[in-house]
């Protein structure tokens, strides 16, 4: 009895790690061709399409109109000025939006298990993340991107800072970097379904909580809050840590600088965690009885 | 690739407990174990036709999962071409088509035609390959007018026609079909067999077929594996199930005038009568000659006709025992 040994289907001569990469290279084109089939044919009913588009991004906007009304009554909120705010609001919403765009259906665990087709992403050659994050692909969520990037790009013509190329390489990795995290959320939160089916309202609340959290200068919220949002959800390397330097302003917690620069290393860690995460709940994947 | 010996599936001693959780209370809650597949070993060869069957709750469908890689086993060894399924599913999977009649592989909001764009680009099938799979598909399976059509609008016979097309596109070695002909009606039916057996004969593709509707077995395979509660009740060539499940044969008779039931007559007992007409049942394994004998010396026989065993009683006897 040969056990294992397979010929055709053994890994390539790069060995588990090559295997790895080649999954995850697979993956994302995988990923890639079955948004292209969505787009196409969310294009097809274009005038919806764009209906649809603008209503989102108005949908967006009337959080940044509920600071703006804020503004109408004090010079500063929390001893930040309109721009600065503008300035945290658009970053988080950039990331938000970027990592919702694109891995935003990867939460609909729960829902696919209950139905059954997870079973049904299962027996394809094709990584079940790519497909349930590329499922349905919705680009009319590209309306709060293009909503928070309008209102970051307002307040950089008014923020004095010196744009050196280490700050604007600081200004993409918060924007990246956050999306990152924010996406491992996601995903994280679509694991976690697939041992409690319900647990899609727990993640609500850390992420779309997360933002608008995050959208708000952190000198407002009590200081434990804070630190328990850095601590216990890496969602302050998102925003607001990085943010504080490039505006200068002293960090409320009094961390050691070099914590803004750790973003990516953060981000990374939270990818590698919520691959590990991911695996273990598709592992405990138990399908239903029908 | 395959076992030294041949196996292409390869089951031995494969078990898959469920824990379920209820509420049991107003706080407790109680654990219970089901155990869904329970030692389960069977061999199946490159190319063979197989009929998985078993009353609802056996454990078929939950074995085809973890053939596919779907479920991770509690216990046992499973080898299909020689992997692990679901250490390799990813890789595994092109090499093996799926059906669950329960519900579609393909996606609701697309039509037929953009499903199969997409099954396309991820088994990577060569396009010269994938037109003729298709083209031949849709020729026997009689697709040709519902390609642009979305799936949620196909019926159900239309759909699992789709569905079928779907798992075959990229020369599958290996069909699962749980249940596909659940829901179709004679014609379709007899559409989807016709099409099961080219494909087995023409391809040589092993096929592992789970179904309630016998007639489909009768017609399309030679073996048949029994399970119910998880384990093992059969393993073996279709005709062996009636000696297993103790399959009796019917004498029917009619005689000149009504009488009443005929008796006395070793290995067989009167189940039935009606008028002049009387059914007797004796063992399958039996020979009928002397039986007739018998009778036509004994009684005013008219005529007289046999009936081979069902083999819908035969399964829900040995269900029963
Ligand atoms: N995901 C699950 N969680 C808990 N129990 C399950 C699960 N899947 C199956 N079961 C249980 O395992 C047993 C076997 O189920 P399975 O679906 O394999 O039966 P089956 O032979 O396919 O039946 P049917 O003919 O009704 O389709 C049943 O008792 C079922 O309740
Ligand atoms: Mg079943």
């Amino acid at each position: 009895m040969a056990d294992g040994k397979p010929r055709s289907l053994s890994p390539g001569p790069g060995g588990r790690l090559g295997t790895l990469l080649d999954d995850a290279v697979w993956g994302l084109r995988a990923y890639g061709f079955i948004v292209a089939m969505w787009v196409r044919s969310t294009m097809a009913y274009r005038a919806s399409f764009l209906i649809m588009l603008a209503a989102n991004f108005a949908t967006a906007g009337l959080d940044f109109a509920a600071i703006m009304i804020m503004f109408a009554q004090v010079d500063a909120l929390g001893g930040f000025t309109l721009p600065e705010v503008a300035f945290l609001y658009g970053t988080s919403c950039v990331a938000f939006g970027l990592s919702d765009l694109l891995l935003g259906t990867a939460e609909r665990v729960g829902r696919r298990v209950r139905d059954g087709t997870m079973d049904v992403l299962l027996t394809r050659p094709v990584p079940v993340l790519s497909q349930l994050a590329a499922d349905r692909f919705a680009l009319r969520r590209l309306g709060r991107v293009i909503q928070g990037s309008l209102v970051l790009g307002w307040s950089l013509t008014r923020l004095e800072v010196d744009w050196t190329p280490g700050r604007v390489a600081l200004l993409a990795s918060m924007v990246l970097c956050g999306a990152a995290i924010f996406g491992c959320l996601f995903v994280v939160g679509g694991a976690f379904q697939f041992w409690a089916q319900d647990a899609s309202e727990v993640q609500n609340a850390f992420t779309y909580g997360g933002t608008t959290l995050l959208q708000y200068p952190p000198t407002v919220f009590g200081k434990d809050l804070v630190r328990g949002v850095t601590f216990v959800v890496p969602l302050a390397f998102v925003n607001w840590l990085p943010a504080l330097r490039l505006l200068g302003r002293d960090d409320p917690l009094g961390l050691p600088d070099w914590l803004d620069l750790a973003a990516p290393a953060v981000a990374l860690l939270c990818c590698a965690v919520t691959g590990l995460v991911w695996r273990a709940g598709l592992r405990a994947y138990r399908s239903t009885g029908s | 690739m395959d076992d030294a010996d041949g196996a292409f599936i390869d089951v031995r001693d494969l078990t898959k407990t469920f824990t379920v959780r209820r509420r049991s209370g107003l706080l407790r809650r109680t654990a219970t174990r089901v155990h869904a597949v329970d030692g389960i070993s069977f061999v199946l060869r490159r190319g063979e036709m197989t009929g998985f069957i078993g009353p609802n709750g056996a454990g078929k469908s939950t074995t085809v999962k973890m053939l596919t890689g779907i479920l991770t086993p509690t216990s046992g060894r499973l080898r299909v071409a020689g992997v692990d399924p679901w250490r390799e599913r990813t890789r595994l999977v092109r090499r093996i088509g799926v059906v669950f009649g329960q519900r579609t592989t393909l996606w609701w909001d697309l039509p037929l035609r953009d499903s199969y764009g997409l099954v396309r680009r991820m088994y990577r099938i060569p396009r010269a390959r994938f037109e003729e799979n298709l083209a031949r598909c849709v020729e026997l399976l009689e697709l040709g007018d519902l390609l642009d059509v979305p799936v949620r609008q196909l019926s159900l016979g239309q759909r699992m026609r789709g569905d079928i097309t779907a798992a075959l596109l990229h020369d599958p070695d290996v069909l699962y079909l749980d249940e596909p002909t659940i829901g179709l009606d004679i014609v379709s039916k007899a559409r989807v067999r016709q099409f099961l057996l080219t494909l087995n004969a023409e391809r040589g593709t092993t096929v592992l077929l789970t179904t309630h509707d016998l007639s489909d077995i009768e017609q399309l395979c030679e073996r048949v594996v029994v399970i119910d509660h998880g384990r093992l009740m059969y393993d073996g060539p279709l005709a062996g199930l009636h000696e297993v499940g103790r399959g009796e044969r019917t004498l029917v008779v009619d005689l000149e005038r009504e009488l009443p039931p005929i008796e006395g007559i070793p290995g067989a007992r009167t189940v039935r009568t009606e008028g002049p007409r009387q059914w007797l049942a004796f063992p399958a394994s039996a020979s009928a000659a002397p039986l007739v004998s018998r009778l036509a010396a004994e009684y005013p026989l008219v005529d007289l006709s046999i009936r081979e065993p069902d083999i819908e009683d035969v399964i829900a006897r040995m269900y029963a025992g």
